[in-house]
This record gives C-alpha cells, structure tokens and sequence, in this order.
C-alpha cells in the first residue's frame, strides 16, 4: 500500500541530477552544506557541487572506534553521521547576542543579527530529520523561543538521504526515527542497489521540493527499483541492536538510587564529548567578554555541556557535585524528563555518543541494563 | 505570545537608591521610567552588570506600585558583589518578569503563614505587600522569619513597622544570638506553633536556604496543611532566564519557567533525590 | 542471633542498663542484629521510620544533605548509643540521614511492633519512653552546647 504510493511518487535522478539538485539551490539563494570528507572525517560543510559528497566512501563504527575506508562501489551517501551535526549550523556553537557600549555611567546595548542565507542541507539523515523536529520544539514551540533559531529554520530546505545500510551504533529503528524518512523533507532520496546497480530514488516531501526535483534530469522508478529500496530499508532495520522504547521510561524513571550510575562514573571521563555530539542537546551558557578599556562589551552565546562541574552551580557550590549524577542526569533526561518536558524523547539514537565516547561507553547498553531486571543498590 | 529569549528585551534602568542592609546585603531601586514594571510577587529579573554578566535576581518591591523596581542581592560573586556596589547614577540591564508567581490570588479566604529564612525574606516581601494592600481578603496572616544572627536580618525598620500591625503576626528568630539580642532564638520552625491558623485553610509561601525549606515545609505538613498548598521558592544556576539553557533543571522542571515558587507537592520528590 | 544472645546484648547495652529483667522479655521480640558496612544508609531522611537502632559498635554520622555541599554531619552516634526517636511520635517519618562511617554492628527494633507493646504495656512504656527522654535531653543540651561555638571569643 505505502510502496504503490511510493512507486508513483518516486523518480531515479540521473547521474548528474545531484550537481543539478545542488546548483538549483545555490540558484535559489540557499547556502547548500552536504557531507564532506575533512581530515579523515565526515563532516558538514559548504558545498558547491556534487563532487565534494564523499563518494566510494564508507564507515566503521563502534563503541569509542571511528574508521573511514573506501566503500565497494561509488555510493555517495555510504557514510553514515560522523560526529558533527546539522546542529552547528541550526544551533551555532557561539552566537554573538549583542553589544553593550558605555554612555558614562549607564550604557546602551545593541542587539547583533547577522542576516545570512537561508541555508539546505543535503543528504541529512532521518535520524536527524528527528532531531531537528525535537528542537524544533524546544526552542521554538515553548513559552519562549529562540529568534535566531526561527529564523534559520524557517527558510531550511531539506535534501534527507534514506539509510540503506545501518551503522554499528545505529539504533534509530528503536526510537521510531529511521532509517525511513517520513517528514521534515522537501526531497527524500534514496540510494539503493549495489555494485553496479546503484540508483538513486527521490520524491518530494513539500510544494517547493516538487519544484526542485521536477526541474532535474529524472526518470519515473520501475516497481522493481523500489522494491529493492524498500528491502534495503527494512534490513537497515534489522540491523540494528533493539533497545528499549519509550515503554521503558517508567521503569528508568524509578532507577535514581540504582548503584549503576556510579559503576559507569569510573568509566566516564566527564569530557563531555558525547553532549557536544550529540544533535538534540540544546544547552548553551552566555559568556561576557569586556574590552580591555571598559568601552564596550559583549555578550556571547556559547553551547555548554551538563557534564561540566559548574553547569548546576550556585552559590556554594553545584548541585550536580558528582560525575555519577551529572551521567544520570544526561541520560534521565534523554529518557524520562525530557519526554515529560517536550513530549517527544530526548534520543533519536543516532548512535554518535556511542561512537564518539573515548571511554566506549554505550548508551544502548546503559538502556537495556537500567530498563531490565532489578534496581542495583545505590543512593538516590 | 512567545517573547523572544535571551537579549531581545535587555533594557537598561538607572539606580535610583541603594540602601545597605546587612554586611553583605544591598537593596537597590531602578526607575523604569517612562515605562512602569509590572511583575508578579515571587518573580524575578535576569540582572545584568556592565562587562561582568546577568544572574537571577528575585523582585524585592511592591508589586502595587510598578514605577520602582526594587531588588535586594546578597554580594558572593562578581555580578552580584557589583550590583551589591551600585549607586544612584549607575546603571544595570533587567530582563523580564520571568518565572512563577506566589500564588497570592488563589489563597484568597484563607489564612496565610509567610515563612522566610535570611535573604529568602526578599522573594516573599512582594507577596506580604500584597497580602497587606488586600488585606479583607485573607483570615490570619503570619510572618515567621529567622536569619542566622541578628546582624543578618532584613529589612530591620519595615519588619518593626510590620510588627506594630494589629492584622499581622511577626515572629522573629535568630539561630544564634549576640549578647544583646533580647528576641527568640532557634531556627524558624520553631516558630510555626507560636501563630495561630487553620492548617486545612492555610497558603504557605516557604522562601531560604532549601534545607530549611525542606524542614519548614515538614513542619507545615506535620501541623496538617495539604501539601498542595504549600509553596517553596526554589534556586537553581540560570543563564538565560526563559528556558532555553538547561542549566536550571530541577528533575523535569525549569526553576526559570515552571518555578521559582513550586508546590510542595510537587518539588518535595525531587528535593528527596540527591543531585536531581 | 539466638533469643537468649539478643536478651544478653541488650541486657549489656547502656540504654536498657537497669530495666526490669521481665520487660527485657517483653521487647527482644522486637529486635534484630544487624550488621552494616561503612557507606551504608542507616536511615533516610523522608523514608518510614520503621525502626531504631541500639548501636553496639562502629559510628553512624546523622547527616543533613544540601543541595550544594552534599552531606553536613550534625552529630554521630557511636557504640553504646541510641539512634532514632522519630519511630515514637507521627507522622513516623526519619527527619535526617543515618550513615554507617564504618563498620557498624546495631540491633535495630522494629517499630511497628514496640509501638504496639509499648500500648499494651503501660510499665514497659514508661521505662522505654523515660529513656528516649532521657537521651534526647542529653542529645539537645549538647547541641546547644555546640551553638555556643565556646571556641571562638565572645561577641
């Protein structure tokens, strides 16, 4: 039923659609950014043509392991998310939020835009379709919202690129996030077929991705093609290790004492890598920079990270005093308070703390050992 | 509707007036003229210093009269050893009202017991403001207030002036006292057997240090008031105010959005999770 | 631990010195040897206070947990001392934490269970709640003692 649909709805770009579908969007004023291969590593960056993708490249990934090596065949969407997301470009890293000037002794303050331009992501992943929509709703769907924010996702186009192949820490078939694109596109494409086989599937996900993609050199799929897509798609499901759903968030709800907590504390180096990685992590701290004279100040927003000793300070000291419960707290949040906070979960098992944790820790584990069995001694 | 975050609203007001209150303990009054600042008893402004940075300041004045805008800091760090040092003339930012008010309106018809402890006073004075300015419409009304010496309390004139009420009960204590302090002294539940009120018809606003917050709401829920009609005022790390930081998560709450004041009922499992 | 060796312990423990043979009797029925390891939770502040402890050795730390600072050790209470009154009076809730400091050997009574001997019994009431009084004036005086911080010259 859904593949009839999908059959009708679907087109195989021709090989030069891609340096096509990204001069269009560079054509329609949108800064395109695509996965590129930097220093050993996927990451997202400007692109200016199809050529930059990181074609015939593919990756492995574990618990704290991280390899690129060449693919079997030219697949341009073969690597899977490296450690960086959409989110620094959603969600910046540092944000200049005004200027404040001395004017004897009161001062005037001057808020900073910087009008850039609307920006389309190609080959963005489910997984992070997902994520985008949780802080969507965080920092737009509150009793308070982010301008900035609003504003880069209001003229966002999405090219999202279907998982045919599911990374080692994988567990977006979980969470309800993946492999399938289901929204949050305006073109979904879909690479399937190996080894010679290779096509790429695409259909349009809102009025100006149909306008896109019918102004490419394109043909309709034949059943046959998107059958093989679709199995693609399943086994990138089956593929996956199974974690604990949102049923289990009652029972991780009632885990604060458990003594796990403290055993994953040895463990844990509190680098906060897995925050900094991670696309729905949202937290960010303001820092105030004065000029050496005392003319003129300013205001900056910078991420931040739970994980840092001085994120729960107050005077005195912070509340979150222990490594052990700044873990718990990430991890509590990610499943049980952020869905009582947002009403969506915190995770959209994208699998990169997993990957990018040096110290190996492996979140899915951590679900399954807290969701499972009997609360181990401990103190809430 | 959504109000934008962060510095969108950043105004910068003058100071009017600062008066000292204890060693370390400074009141100020902005003026924000032309405009007024209305603001609910139990809110508070994100306060910014020049070059140093903002921090969650609790709204001291009376939110009967929105043409001055008081607040009282306590000077521990570097913004808030700055505002404790402003003078009339200087200047500070102010963003807001943010946050969750005393709920004041509610506790209508019923008695009120205040309960403070050293510069928790400053969250609930707007409230006892309002309280006092509608009067005929709430039973008893107490004020229980301890510091930790009398060298510490607040507000010392105006609690005289509250003390000379004939509709008002103020008790206060001292945890330990100087050779020349003739009043109570214990800590501040102690105080609660020494008012009168009907603990099944009784609003309490709980404002200090969050043990004595723990301790004093004990206390109330062991002299029978419904732990939904308790209220505490609690204190996290906040950046932003509006909740889009993070840092103020108490379990699943923002103490910037869905506090400062909090039911008992509902802060009283996280205060029993260490770290939360 | 056997009946008799529970009655003998509690025979030697300071707090039942002098009690009436008979009620001895009356209250070992409630009591249990117990042995915790340095770390361990006693009590919980907020939990039921469904026991008390007669400790027999080792030192439990009374403990005020602060959201910033963690843990204030108010007092300890070491071998030969009593833990816990909150069992006596509602809403029978423990009001502080309770932490083995290290390795603790006490007889914990059941507090359901005195309660309802203590009722029952007027005589044994007496004598039990006589004590607790006792121990929490001494307990109260020495922390008014502590306020006066008689190290530090007069103000």
């Amino acid at each position: 039923m859904k593949q009839a649909a999908n059959t009708a709805a679907r087109r195989v770009l021709a090989l030069e659609a891609m340096d096509a579908l990204v001069a269009a969007l560079a054509a329609r004023g949108y800064r395109v950014l695509g996965p590129t291969l930097r220093d050993g590593v996927v990451v997202y960056d400007e692109i200016d043509s199809a050529a930059r993708l990181p074609a015939g490249w593919t990756d492995e990934q574990g618990p704290g392991r991280y390899r690129l090596r060449r693919g079997p065949d030219g697949a341009l969407f073969s690597c899977r998310p490296g450690a960086a997301s959409w989110k620094r470009f959603l969600h910046p890293p540092e944000v200049t939020l005004c200027r404040v000037r001395r004017q004897g002794r009161s001062f005037t303050v001057e808020p900073v835009s910087s009008p850039a331009k609307p920006l389309a992501l190609v080959g963005a992943r489910p997984c992070e379709l997902a994520a985008i929509a949780i802080q969507d709703r965080v920092l737009t769907e509150g009793p308070f919202t982010d301008p900035g924010y609003a504003a880069r996702r209001r003229d966002l186009f999405v090219v999202a690129a279907e998982c045919t192949e599911a990374g080692a820490t994988c567990f977006c078939a979980s969470l309800g996030t993946g492999p399938r694109a289901s929204s949050g596109f305006d073109v979904a494409l879909t690479e399937a077929g190996r080894n010679g086989g290779r096509v790429l599937l695409a259909r349009a996900g809102s009025e100006r991705g149909r306008a896109v993609l019918e102004a490419l050199p394109s043909r309709a799929a034949t059943a046959e093609e998107v059958a093989v897509a679709e199995a693609a798609l399943d086994r990138a499901t089956r593929e996956q290790d199974a974690v604990p759903g949102t049923e289990a968030r009652d029972t991780l709800a009632g885990r604060y004492a458990d003594g796990r907590w403290e055993a994953i504390a040895q463990r844990c180096l509190g680098c906060a890598s897995c925050t900094l990685v991670c696309p729905t992590c949202f937290c960010t701290t303001v820092e105030d920079t004065c000029s050496l004279d005392g003319a003129e100040a300013v205001r900056t927003r910078r991420w931040d990270s739970c994980f840092t000793p001085e994120f729960s300070h107050v005077h005195g000291g912070s509340v979150r005093a222990s490594l052990a419960g700044r873990w718990r707290h990430w991890f509590l949040h990610k499943f049980v308070t952020w869905p009582e906070q947002f009403g969506t979960p915190g995770c959209v098992g994208c699998g990169r703390c997993v990957t990018w944790c040096p110290a190996g820790i492996d979140i899915r584990e951590e679900l399954r050992a807290l969701s499972a069995g009997a609360p181990q001694g401990g103190v809430a | 509707m959504s109000k934008a975050g962060e510095t969108r609203g950043l105004r910068v007001l003058p100071v009017m007036e600062a008066r000292r209150e204890t060693a370390d303990t400074v009141t100020f009054e902005l003026d924000p003229a032309p405009d007024t600042f209305p603001f609910a008893p139990g809110q508070f402004n994100m306060v910014y210093a020049f070059g140093l940075g903002e921090v969650p300041l609790s709204i001291s004045g009376d939110p009967g009269d929105p043409r001055r805008l008081r607040h009282t800091v306590r000077g521990v760090g570097d913004v808030t050893r700055a505002l404790a040092s402003v003078r009339r003339g200087d200047a500070v930012g102010v963003r807001g009202p943010f946050g969750q008010a005393w709920p004041v309106e509610a506790a209508a018809g019923h008695d009120v017991l205040i309960v403070a402890g050293g510069i928790g006073l400053a969250p609930l004075r707007p409230a006892v403001c309002h309280v006092l300015a509608h009067r005929a419409q709430y039973g008893h009304v107490a004020l229980l207030y301890g510091a930790r010496t009398p060298a510490d309390l607040l507000y010392a004139r105006e609690l005289q002036a509250w003390r000379g009420r004939f509709d008002l009960d103020v008790e206060v204590t001292v945890d330990r006292a100087t050779a020349q302090w003739q009043g109570a002294v214990g800590v501040v539940t102690r105080l609660v057997p020494r008012v009168s009120f009907e603990p099944a018809r009784t609003s309490a606003f709980v404002c200090g240090p969050e043990v004595m917050m723990r301790f004093a709401a004990r206390e109330l829920q062991r002299r029978g008031v419904p732990d939904d009609q308790v209220f505490l005022s609690a204190e996290r790390n906040m950046k932003c105010g509006v909740g889009l930081c993070g840092h103020c998560q108490i379990g699943p709450l923002f103490a910037c959005r869905d506090g400062p004041v909090i039911r008992y009922r509902t802060l009283a499992p996280l205060l029993a999770i260490r770290e939360a | 631990m056997s009946v008799e060796s529970l009655e003998k312990v509690l025979q030697s423990h300071p707090f039942f010195a002098d009690l009436d043979p008979g009620l001895l009797e009356t209250l070992v029925g409630c009591a249990s040897n117990l042995v915790f390891k340095a770390g361990e939770f006693l009590a919980r502040e907020g939990n039921p206070a469904d026991r008390f402890f007669l400790v027999r050795e080792g030192r439990v730390a009374v403990e005020i947990f602060r959201a910033v600072g963690g843990p204030l050790t108010v007092e300890t209470v070491g071998g030969g001392e009593v833990l816990g009154w909150s069992w006596l009076f509602p809403p029978y809730k423990w009001h502080f934490d309770a932490r083995a400091v290290t390795g603790v050997r006490a007889l914990a009574f059941d507090a359901a269970c005195l309660r309802r001997k203590l009722d029952a019994d007027k005589a044994v009431g007496y004598e039990v709640v006589r004590r607790f009084a006792s121990v929490a004036v001494q307990r109260l005086e020495s922390t008014q003692l502590q306020l006066v911080d008689m190290y530090v010259e007069s103000r």
